[in-house]
């Protein structure tokens, strides 16, 4: 009787999943295709409209090398993100290295205050930067009234303020995977440094930085990526004036409906993206980097 | 002229944290080449003792000397010491021959003498093959010589090594107990060590200090030690002690006779004996004890008693033996041609003389006050 049951079991099983292999693909299936139907067709389709509007051809790329305002946004955009992800890197890892020294009560309070901007809306933000920029924003008067200055400070409608706001969303996008960094360093080794007659600048420069090193690969590359393609605050704080990529492709499908110029464009920013991580991933180890590992 | 000699100098060093007192008034003083080790359970405060000398630690009160000098203050790399961290604390980005140069290359000092000193370095914990390779594709023991080389290669005043064998298994252990003496002796470097393991204190020291609760309880070499302990902990830490409570009776001729459990029991005394009514504490060491099975040994001292438990370690055996008199005892037989059949049971008769027990003092403790 037990027999036959355990048999009936058996075979019941059998009957669901002919084997391991169709029982992994079903249970993947739902993820699946989801991912196919609303990641890769959509991107896809975006390739697609950039090799056959308005004719099929290379044409949209073509203009990579011959439009003048491609290039000039091309070049504003590099620049802008290069100068965040510096500045961004260099008060992150400052933050990040008071964090980990820090007292565990201390250190609560120190991460509140690096998550909460992630919880508030990223327009809200750039608003608030207008505030405290603008021509009779909060600084601008401050210094007025103090007496430091007579015109205005131009703080923003151009780079230096798409620079602000950028950096101020991207620190605690750095200040995670250098603290993850940090955190694994042994502090003897630090100590051991100490003891054999390093001082503490000559500890930092040989046995600390190097030690955080993939922690400053890691965030300068997801803190360089994010800055790529960001839109509101560049289009908020730039003012219209400083015109980065993301809104450039916004600009050519929703307003001018060239969609061959924009999809080429983000399918540009794309293949530039992957192939920016594909160099890394010659360098370091992604997925010990992003924390799979 | 001792003065001289000194060389490293812990004067009523106390460290507080919060309440706690880790390290509560402990002078120590250690002479120039001497082979010095803090041996204590943890939590004695031992490491700390360790850290404040190499400056990672700013003791509460209290001083640090070098040669008469007060170096309390000094930061970590102006001391000139070199340790050996628990764990090893190598620089997991730089090649061996880099960890070993880098207090070198903190010095500022040539390439020609860095290259040289490194060489010599490696060579003297024979690791000069795996210069190149990083630490963590060295085994434990060769990374444990990496350290020692690091920590040598620039002539430091002094050698500290916190626990520096613990992570190793036990054979490896013994064979860098021994490399370590030898080592000491070929450099004639003061070496300060620290470790919660007996046996590498008393196989390795000149002198061991013994540390409980944040205090020193007894520093003296380890044989003076282990055969004259000053306090029943120092006894019962360093090796294994039977403890017998008695009441002194009245003493002649170097001996005490005091009575324990209704027998009268004699104990060799130097100087003074204890006041007859005082009461006293006597520690056996289980080596020291003949057992025979049938009649009474002709000791002074002898007590019956039953095996309880018995167990074989290939040299010895381990019998305890409960007594009527002075409760559980522990007494130790070498197995070769031992002249008793251990047997659960069996009476045997314990005994031992004047002059192998010895008179120690009752610890005072935080918990139960004397």
């Amino acid at each position: 009787m037990t027999a036959v049951a355990a048999t009936g079991a058996h075979s019941g099983r059998r009957f669901f999943f002919a084997n391991e292999r169709t029982a992994y693909w079903l249970m993947v299936a739902p993820a699946a295709v989801l991912m196919a139907a609303f990641y890769f067709y959509p991107l896809v389709e975006v390739l697609w409209i950039s090799v056959t509007e308005p004719k099929p051809g290379l044409d949209n790329y073509a203009l990579l090398f011959t439009s003048a305002s491609i290039r000039r946004t091309i070049v504003t955009t590099l620049r802008i993100c290069t100068i965040t992800t510096a500045v961004t890197i260099v008060l992150g890892y400052v933050v990040a290295y008071v964090l980990v020294h820090a007292s565990p009560r201390a250190q609560r309070w120190l991460f509140l205050g690096v998550l909460v901007p992630l919880w508030i809306s990223v327009l809200v933000r750039a608003f608030a930067w207008v505030t405290l920029l603008a021509r009779e924003g909060l600084i601008n008067t401050t210094l007025r009234d103090a007496g430091i200055i007579e015109q205005p400070l131009a703080l923003i409608w151009n780079e230096f303020g798409i620079v602000i706001g950028m950096v101020h969303y991207m620190i605690p996008y750095a200040v995670l995977p250098l603290y993850a960094s940090m955190r694994d360093i042994d502090a003897r080794t630090v100590s051991a440094a100490r003891g054999l007659g390093g001082s503490r600048f000559y500890t930092f420069r040989r046995v600390f930085l190097p030690q955080s090193l993939p922690g400053i690969i890691g965030a300068t590359v997801l803190v360089f990526i994010f800055s790529l393609g960001f839109f509101v605050t560049p289009a908020i704080l730039g003012g219209g004036k400083t015109l980065m990529i993301a809104e450039y492709i916004s600009l050519q499908i929703l307003d001018l409906l060239r969609w061959g110029l924009g999809t080429m464009l983000a399918s540009t920013l794309v293949i530039f993206i992957f192939v920016l991580l594909a160099a890394l991933a010659k360098v370091v180890d992604l997925k010990r980097l992003f924390g799979a590992g | 002229m001792s003065e001289l000699r000194q060389s490293v100098v812990v004067q009523r060093m106390v460290k507080r944290y919060g309440r706690v007192a880790a390290v509560d008034d402990v002078t120590l003083e250690i002479e120039r080449g001497e082979f010095v080790t803090l041996l204590g359970p943890s939590g004695s405060g031992k490491t700390t003792i360790l850290m404040a000398i190499a400056g990672f630690v700013q003791p509460t009160s209290g001083d640090i000397l070098l040669d008469g000098r007060a170096i309390t203050r000094l930061p970590p790399e102006r001391r000139n010491f070199g340790m050996v961290f628990q764990g090893y604390a190598l620089f997991p980005h730089m090649t061996v021959f880099e960890n070993v140069a880098f207090a070198l290359r903190a010095r500022g000092r040539p390439g020609e003498e860095v290259q040289r000193k490194v060489v010599e370095a490696l060579d003297l914990v024979q690791l000069s093959p795996y210069a190149q390779r990083l630490p963590r594709q060295l085994s434990g023991g060769q990374q444990q010589r990496v350290a020692l080389a690091r920590a040598l290669v620039f002539t430091p005043h002094l050698l500290l090594l916190d626990e520096p064998l613990s992570a190793l298994d036990k054979k490896l252990r013994a064979d860098l107990q021994l490399e370590l003496k030898a080592l000491h002796e070929r450099v004639g470097l003061t070496f300060l060590y620290v470790t919660h393991d007996q046996d590498e204190a008393l196989s390795m020291s000149d002198r061991v200090a013994i540390l409980r609760e944040g205090k020193l309880v007894q520093f003296g070499r380890p044989r003076e030690l282990y055969e004259r302990p000053a306090t029943r902990f120092v006894a019962d830490f360093l090796g294994k002690s039977n403890f017998i409570a008695g009441t002194a009776q009245g003493g002649d001729g170097g001996t005490l006779a005091y009575s324990a459990g209704g027998l009268t029991l004699r104990q060799a005394v130097a100087g003074a004996p204890p006041a007859p009514g005082a009461p006293i504490l006597v520690a056996l060491r289980p080596e020291k004890i003949a057992v025979v099975a049938d009649t009474p040994p002709d000791t002074a001292n002898a007590v019956a008693g039953r095996i309880a438990q018995w167990s074989y370690s290939g040299t010895h055996f381990q019998l305890l033996v409960d007594t009527p008199a002075v409760g559980r005892m522990i007494a130790t037989v070498p197995a070769w041609r031992c002249r008793i059949e251990p047997a659960t049971g069996a009476t045997v008769h314990l005994g031992w003389d004047p002059d192998a027990t010895v008179i120690v003092a009752e610890d005072a403790s935080a918990d139960s006050p004397h």
